[in-house]
């Protein structure tokens, strides 16, 4: 899961391998693979991963709330797990794949933890449940059929001030429910 | 009430379901839609229906104002205070102004004007700048050149009491009655930081305290709280030469429209306010606020559109607070429980605003014949607070309701049985007496007797919250002729799902699904619809709801009467088809009977009526019901004697709301509730630094909210509670069920350790001081 060095922008292997100048302040190339596309981007060297999903590419289902890794609601996968978005830059993703909340259903059909936080109202104001839907479908990937204490692990990195937790963990452990069957 | 011959009577369904039902006769205006069956015989009212915008919200296509872009959008940043109180002497843009990508500065404190020269706490606006980006804006704030003279100040309650204590303000440029929090009264008198009392009395007090057999007294300290909103204050102002349109995460888009056209000299049909996704409010979202008027002045000076977004530092500043207060109990008892007298003495701090009462809990929650109540507020030099779920009777309920513990605990009887003699509500009694079932009340035992290390009790509170009603609310409900159904208000969805409530109420009266309403709402250019605070969204959007689609039906009717050969007054409305009501076999589809309209579309307008029997009180363009709202609350804690950890491991939440429209949303209203005031309860507080006068924990991690380990079993049990008073009958949750969550769990904790804890938040260090095991902070 982590990214050899080499291949990250703006690293002194970087510059030494003459195939990309040491990058910043301005804007340097980057390709992200994000929901199974590729995108090459000119990203600011000092730009958050949350900031390029936001403000570049207008995938705004990922949240920032406290910019700071205090909050979750930026969650998104790489490579398939949880981070906070607003604590990695996006010039050190590498060739790691990126899923955001836009790219969890597959097309019309959603995701198990999608239709469940549905059906069970897991959802109030709605701003930190994409977040606290990308970790409860990584734990359903790690954990098949987890307890509601594991759900409690997944999500205890988020906050959620409207107090969806009870239904976020009754819909999880419905999901996983249904995913089995 | 209305001249005879424009009403008639008609028999509604009344009382507790389950609990003494029957029916009540309300004479009501002709208008006015047949009366609706209890829940158990509707189609769609009443029954757990999943959000209808749920979809967007979990693929993440919700658009919150965050997420909103425009063509040539410039993001606004706000230079903020650093000094707790401070003249500003000079202030120099030049450098800002020209910094590159800088669209537009603007001066907020001027040096030349005494009203805002002056700034009394950190993060008070000082500039704001407009540029392409938020890099941009922020390098320009840092170009601004400020001469502060600092000035004395004083960021606690207590000194700020004190004679002698640097003054806030002066008797000129106090405020004078902010509606903000709960409501200030007018024309109190300021001695130097404090302003009041604001005075409440009843009988004799004198009198009732020489009738006592027991007197309890006590002091409750309530801490400062932050909303902690996720989605962050924030605006999109677009100035245009015809009209101002503004995106907003706001509680009350017609009140932030009405705020905006008083503000810049517009005409009302030239300000827009729109909201699609809102990040949550709890209060701190109800009016245009300072950024929100900045960032509209930045967009008419760039001639551009301007978005601010509040970062978390700010929200924690200034973006309001639930306001620390300092209660004063004394209550009088006879042997056998019966109040003789109540006094408080209340001092508050909502920081340099006003509005840190402590509310009706004291002098409206039991029957008491005398009573005596002194309010007041404190000003300090910090940021200032405003409502927050259930302001005023959150804080008075965590003191009136340990004193009535206290009381219980004196007289040798039960509380529970303590309530049923003092407290006069038939729903309260109810409910306590099904909590105290679904808790186990039973096991209780005296204060203290479980072994240590680990101490368990149990506790229970009541929540007191008038039943509001907004009168300038709203809907329309149109027809089109291919049988689509829309329903459309300005009223916003802040995450309580009134649009799925909307839809299920014009369903219900339409004969159709919840899925066939497409619903519009949170846009001015709707029909104006109620606020999204008090408590008050669904009682006063629902009964127009109802009445225009009611309205919209009997047009439908007088169509399809002649294609059906039937009165239009014999037809009924319901599984998608408009039928004869004695020949059911004589029917037609809606979209059927839509395609008999002559005209495209149809549509009728309903303004809120006034309550069935008329209100207990008006005030302006809002209003009381008759009955208050409510609930009772049992906790179940686990003390840890040794870290002082309180872990509350259950929650029975009995709560009233009327007709309950939807229990799923209603059930995720009461989470909320309960979550906040446990979270009140044992975590958070706003820390200032007496030195400095700055939060010293401005952030989510240094300021604690609970978390998904902290979350107890919550069982819910919502009160179905008839009593005719409107279309729909529906009243409010949200606030009340924030309300008795704090006390219950204080009382279970005092039940596990046999010591009382009287200050909020009830920490570990908190816990162990009380107990005596490490010296106490204060």
């Amino acid at each position: 899961m982590t990214e050899p060095r080499s291949t990250r922008i703006g690293t002194t292997e970087g510059a030494k391998g003459s195939a990309f100048p040491v990058a910043g302040p301005g804007p340097a190339p980057i390709t992200l693979k994000i929901n199974g596309a590729t995108f090459t981007l000119q990203v600011e060297p000092r730009m958050t991963l949350a900031e390029v999903l936001r403000g570049l590419l207008g995938l705004t289902g990922t949240k920032i709330a406290c910019n700071r890794g205090t909050c979750s609601a930026c969650t998104v996968w790489l490579d398939g797990v949880t981070v906070c978005s607003c604590m990695i830059l996006a010039i050190d993703v590498g060739t790691r794949g990126v899923t955001t909340i836009e790219g969890l259903a597959n097309g019309d059909q959603l995701h198990p933890v999608q239709a469940a936080f549905i059906e069970h109202d897991a959802v109030q104001c709605g701003f930190c449940t994409p977040g606290i839907v990308m970790s409860c479908a990584e734990l359903l990937e790690r954990t098949p059929d987890p307890t509601a204490q594991d759900v409690r692990a997944a999500i205890s990195g988020h906050l959620c001030r409207c107090g969806t937790y009870p239904h976020v963990i009754a819909a999880t452990l419905a999901a996983a429910k249904a995913r089995k069957s | 009430m209305a001249a005879e011959g424009m009403t008639r009577v008609e028999k509604f369904p009344s009382g507790i379901m389950g609990a003494g039902f029957g029916e009540v006769e309300r004479q009501i205006l002709l208008e006015e839609p047949p009366p609706l069956a209890p829940n158990a015989a509707l189609a769609v009212i009443g029954k757990p229906i999943p959000r209808q915008n749920g979809r967007a919200k979990v693929t993440g296509a919700t658009r919150f104002t965050v997420d909103i872009a425009l063509p040539g959008l410039l993001h606004g940043r706000i230079l903020r205070s650093p000094l707790p109180h401070a003249q500003v002497r000079s202030i120099d843009i030049s450098a800002a102004a020209n910094h590159p990508g800088v669209r537009a500065v603007f001066v907020i404190a001027r040096p030349e004007d005494p009203a805002t020269a002056i700034l009394r706490y950190i993060g008070a606006p000082v500039a704001a700048v407009a540029a392409v980006s938020v890099a941009a804006a922020e390098a320009a704030l840092h170009l601004i050149r400020v001469d502060y003279k600092s000035l004395p100040f004083v960021a606690d309650m207590d000194k700020a009491r004190a004679p002698g204590a640097s003054p806030v303000y002066d008797a000129a440029s106090a405020p004078k009655g902010y509606a903000s929090g709960y409501p200030a009264p007018r024309g109190l008198p300021l001695n130097g930081n404090v302003r009041g009392p604001a005075n409440s009395n009843r009988g004799d007090i004198a009198k009732g305290f020489a009738d006592a057999d027991i007197v309890v007294e006590g002091e409750y300290r309530t801490q400062v709280q932050t909303h902690c909103c996720m989605e962050p204050h924030a605006i999109l102002a677009d100035w245009r030469e015809d009209g101002l349109t503004v995106h907003m995460s706001t509680q009350f888009t017609a009140g932030v429209r009405d705020e905006l056209a008083d503000a810049f000299g517009l005409p009302l049909d030239r300000v827009r306010v729109i909201v699609d996704g809102m990040g949550g409010g709890f209060g701190s979202k109800s009016s245009l606020g300072n950024y929100g008027r900045i960032a509209v002045t930045l967009s008419r000076q760039a001639q551009a559109p301007v978005r601010i977004i509040l970062d978390r530092k700010e929200e924690q500043m200034d973006a309001g607070n639930r306001p620390g207060t300092s209660q004063h109990l004394r209550i009088g008892a006879r042997h056998d429980g019966s109040l003789t007298a109540i006094s408080l003495l209340s001092y508050g701090t909502a920081g340099i605003a006003l509005g840190a009462g402590v509310g009706n809990v004291a002098q409206a929650l039991y029957t008491c014949p005398n009573f005596e109540a002194a309010q007041h507020d404190v000003f300090i030099n910090a940021g200032p607070g405003c409502a927050m779920r259930g302001p005023g009777n959150t804080p008075g309920a965590w003191g009136m309701e340990q004193a009535i513990d206290e009381l219980a605990e004196r007289l040798f009887i039960d509380p529970l049985v303590l309530r049923d003699r003092i407290d006069p509500s038939p729903v309260r009694r109810e409910e306590r007496r099904i909590g105290a079932e679904r808790i186990g009340w039973h096991r209780r035992h005296a204060p203290g007797a479980d072994p240590e290390p680990v101490k368990r009790g149990l506790g229970v509170a009541q929540s007191l919250w008038g039943a509001n009603v907004h009168l300038e609310s709203a809907c329309e409900v149109c027809v089109m002729r291919d049988g689509s159904v829309e329903v459309l208000s300005s009223v916003q969805d802040i995450g309580t799902g009134i649009g799925t409530v909307l839809a299920q109420v014009v369903a219900e009266t339409l004969g159709l699904r919840p899925d066939d309403i497409t619903v519009r709402i949170g846009d001015t250019a709707f029909p104006v619809g109620p606020p999204s605070y008090g408590s008050r969204t669904t009682a006063s959007s629902t009964p127009p709801a109802r009445n225009a689609a009611w309205r919209v039906l009997q047009l439908i009717f007088r169509e399809v009467a002649l294609a059906l050969n039937a009165g239009a007054e014999d037809l009924v409305a319901r599984d998608g088809r408009i039928l004869v009501r004695d020949a059911p076999s004589r029917s037609m589809s809606f979209g059927e009977a839509a395609a008999l309209l002559r005209d495209e579309r149809i549509s009728a307008v309903a303004t809120r009526s006034d309550d069935y029997g008329g209100f207990r009180r008006r005030m302006g363009d809002a209003a009381l019901a008759q009955q208050d709202l409510g609930g009772v609350q049992f906790a179940e804690v686990a003390v840890d004697t040794e870290t002082g950890i309180v872990h509350v491991e259950r929650i029975v939440a009995v709560q009233d709301c009327g007709r309950p429209m939807n229990p799923l949303l209603a059930e995720s209203q009461v989470h909320g509730g309960v979550l906040m005031g446990l979270s009140y309860a044992l975590f958070e507080e706003r820390i200032l630094d007496q030195h400095t006068g700055r939060m010293v924990n401005p952030n989510l991690e240094q300021y604690k909210v609970a978390g998904s380990f902290d979350i107890p079993a919550i069982d819910v049990v919502l009160l179905e509670y008839y009593q005719g008073q409107s279309a729909t009958d529906a009243y409010g949750i949200a606030e009340p069920s924030n309300i008795a969550t704090a006390p219950a769990i204080a009382n279970a904790v005092y039940n596990a350790i046999g010591v009382r804890l009287r200050a909020l938040p009830m920490t570990p260090a908190a816990i162990l001081a009380a107990l005596g095991k490490i010296p106490a902070r204060r």
